[in-house]
């Protein structure tokens, strides 16, 4: 007897409600493991792509011009105050309704013509929030830095870019990376366009295999094993940062 | 407009108004600074004295008069502020010090940025400022790891380092542990041997007295007297100076 038909006997005469009829893994186990790889890519991917704009939409939010900071914070008003599923949604039916992206498949498992209108959507959506904390980021630095920097006749793009970005930036990266975790637990709602992503798989193997209840809980295991360390590991950070910054 | 002087600053009737007219912080200042001329200014808290020194390299703007440095009208138009500042080195009350840079770096930072000097004369340049103040061996730690009178020290070297025509000191040793207060005294008084022209606010009435030519008496926003250390210490005209030299002496 092989090793995954003794796994499957373990659950014999189990419920397919059961919370723990996990009988389904040998057969399952590689494709939840690609899916928290595209949970995980969508997550990062959608972050890193969204900090350039949400620089962008921060410095705006800054600027002394009234309409230029309007604008910014239009963007971010409109994406705080409106679900992601309906951003989501209108960004893939409107936006990549009208272009076309070929099907191809990056490492096996992930479909471009998906992945990337979910990446910019999420990334659109997050440069929203992270440009909030690059905002609280750059007023935190004291006004006296910039300051220091304009006294010694450094122009005001050079005191930003030198001097107070820098400590910005150092400070904002806990905060970062609380955001790479929300998007992570965010990223789910891309199952409702058929991204294979974790809760995609969990919803497949819960109907292909008529097991209702447990794909769901190896799912939310898994975006627990992932989203609670990295919680704790980012808290760990930010008091070593507390420690560091006392003068 | 701008008449001839011999003064490197000038001040003509400076007001500052914040909210809209409703708190006057200066009023109808005027005042002007020779070169190496040593100016200290005193007065109550909130008398307006930072004030003033933020305006004269605008760090505050005025909301009517004019500032001149070397009869250029620093807040006219089409003035580029930045190069003025290059001449003007200003040392603040809580140091403000780059944290994330050493102490060599913050020293560089503007002669390098802007174009002056290459890393490598910009370095030797801060080692030799270093070594003039005794702190060469904290070229490369931080500014967490130094104590407030080495930070002030460095603070003041890093002006220096762009060779200004004038120094501005925002009550330099305010925030200063009690026994660090004379380790920057000592350096300003060097400063000010070397014929620096500075402008010093300052609560430090013995250092006052003791460096300055000329010290300027504010109250409520205003320059109520100014004179000859000798003659606003020993002979106050005014009750508010009187009252003030009484408190504070």
């Amino acid at each position: 007897m092989d090793l995954a038909t003794r796994w499957s006997n373990l659950f014999v005469g189990m419920s397919p409600a059961s919370f723990f009829n996990f009988s389904f893994l040998p057969k399952y186990g590689v494709y939840f493991l690609q899916a928290l790889g595209y949970t995980l890519l969508l997550a990062v991917i959608s972050v890193l792509l969204a900090v350039i704009p949400a620089l962008l939409l921060a410095f705006m939010r800054l600027s002394k011009n009234k309409f230029v900071r309007g604008i910014s914070g239009a963007y971010i008003a409109i994406f705080r105050s409106t679900p992601l599923l309906v951003q989501l949604s209108i960004i893939y039916f409107g936006f990549f309704g009208a272009i076309s992206i070929p099907r191809l498949y990056i490492f096996g498992f992930i479909d471009i013509s998906r992945f990337i209108p979910g990446v910019v959507a999420l990334a659109l959506n997050s440069s929203a929030y992270v440009a909030e904390i690059f905002r609280a980021g750059i007023l935190a630095v004291d006004a006296g830095q910039t300051e220091a920097a304009r006294s010694l006749g450094l122009s005001a793009t050079q005191a930003m870019k030198l001097v107070v970005l820098p400590q910005a930036i150092k400070n904002v990266l806990p905060a970062l990376g609380n955001e790479v975790v929300t998007m992570v637990k965010e990223s789910s709602i891309c199952s409702t366009l058929g991204m294979v992503e974790l809760m995609f798989a969990a919803k497949t193997v819960a109907t292909s295999t008529y097991i209702s209840l447990a794909p769901y809980v190896l799912a939310a295991l898994m975006y627990f094993c992932i989203t609670y360390p990295a919680g704790k590991a980012i808290e760990a950070l930010e008091r070593r940062m507390r420690r560091g910054d006392k003068h | 407009m701008a008449t001839s002087t011999n003064s490197l600053i000038r001040v003509t009737d400076v007001c500052k108004e914040y909210n809209g007219g409703s708190v006057h912080a200066l009023s109808h200042c005027n005042l002007s600074v020779k070169k190496g001329e040593v100016v200290a200014i005193i007065g109550p808290s909130g008398s307006g004295k930072s004030t003033l020194l933020r305006c004269l390299n605008l760090l505050e703007q005025p909301t009517s008069g004019t500032i001149y440095f070397k009869d250029v009208a620093l807040n006219g138009k089409k003035v580029n502020l930045d190069l003025h500042r290059r001449e003007m080195g200003m040392v603040f009350q809580h140091f403000n010090l780059f944290p994330h840079m050493t102490v060599k770096k913050n020293i560089t930072l503007a002669p390098v940025k802007l174009g002056l000097k290459s890393q490598a004369e910009a370095d030797a340049q801060a080692m030799a400022l270093l070594e003039r103040i005794g702190l060469a061996d904290k070229a490369n730690e931080y500014p967490a790891m130094l104590s407030g009178g080495q930070k002030q020290r460095i603070a003041i070297v890093r002006a220096l380092a762009m060779a200004p025509e004038v120094m501005l000191f925002d009550e330099p040793t305010s925030a200063l542990d009690p026994e660090m207060v004379g380790e920057v005294l000592d350096l300003m008084r060097d400063l000010a041997k070397d014929g620096m022209t500075m402008v010093v606010v300052t609560h430090e009435m013995g250092f006052a007295r003791e460096v300055a030519d000329r010290v300027v008496f504010m109250s409520e926003g205003a320059i109520i007297e100014e004179g000859p250390p000798a003659d606003l210490f020993d002979h106050p005209q005014s009750e508010r100076l009187q009252s003030f030299l009484a408190k504070v002496l």
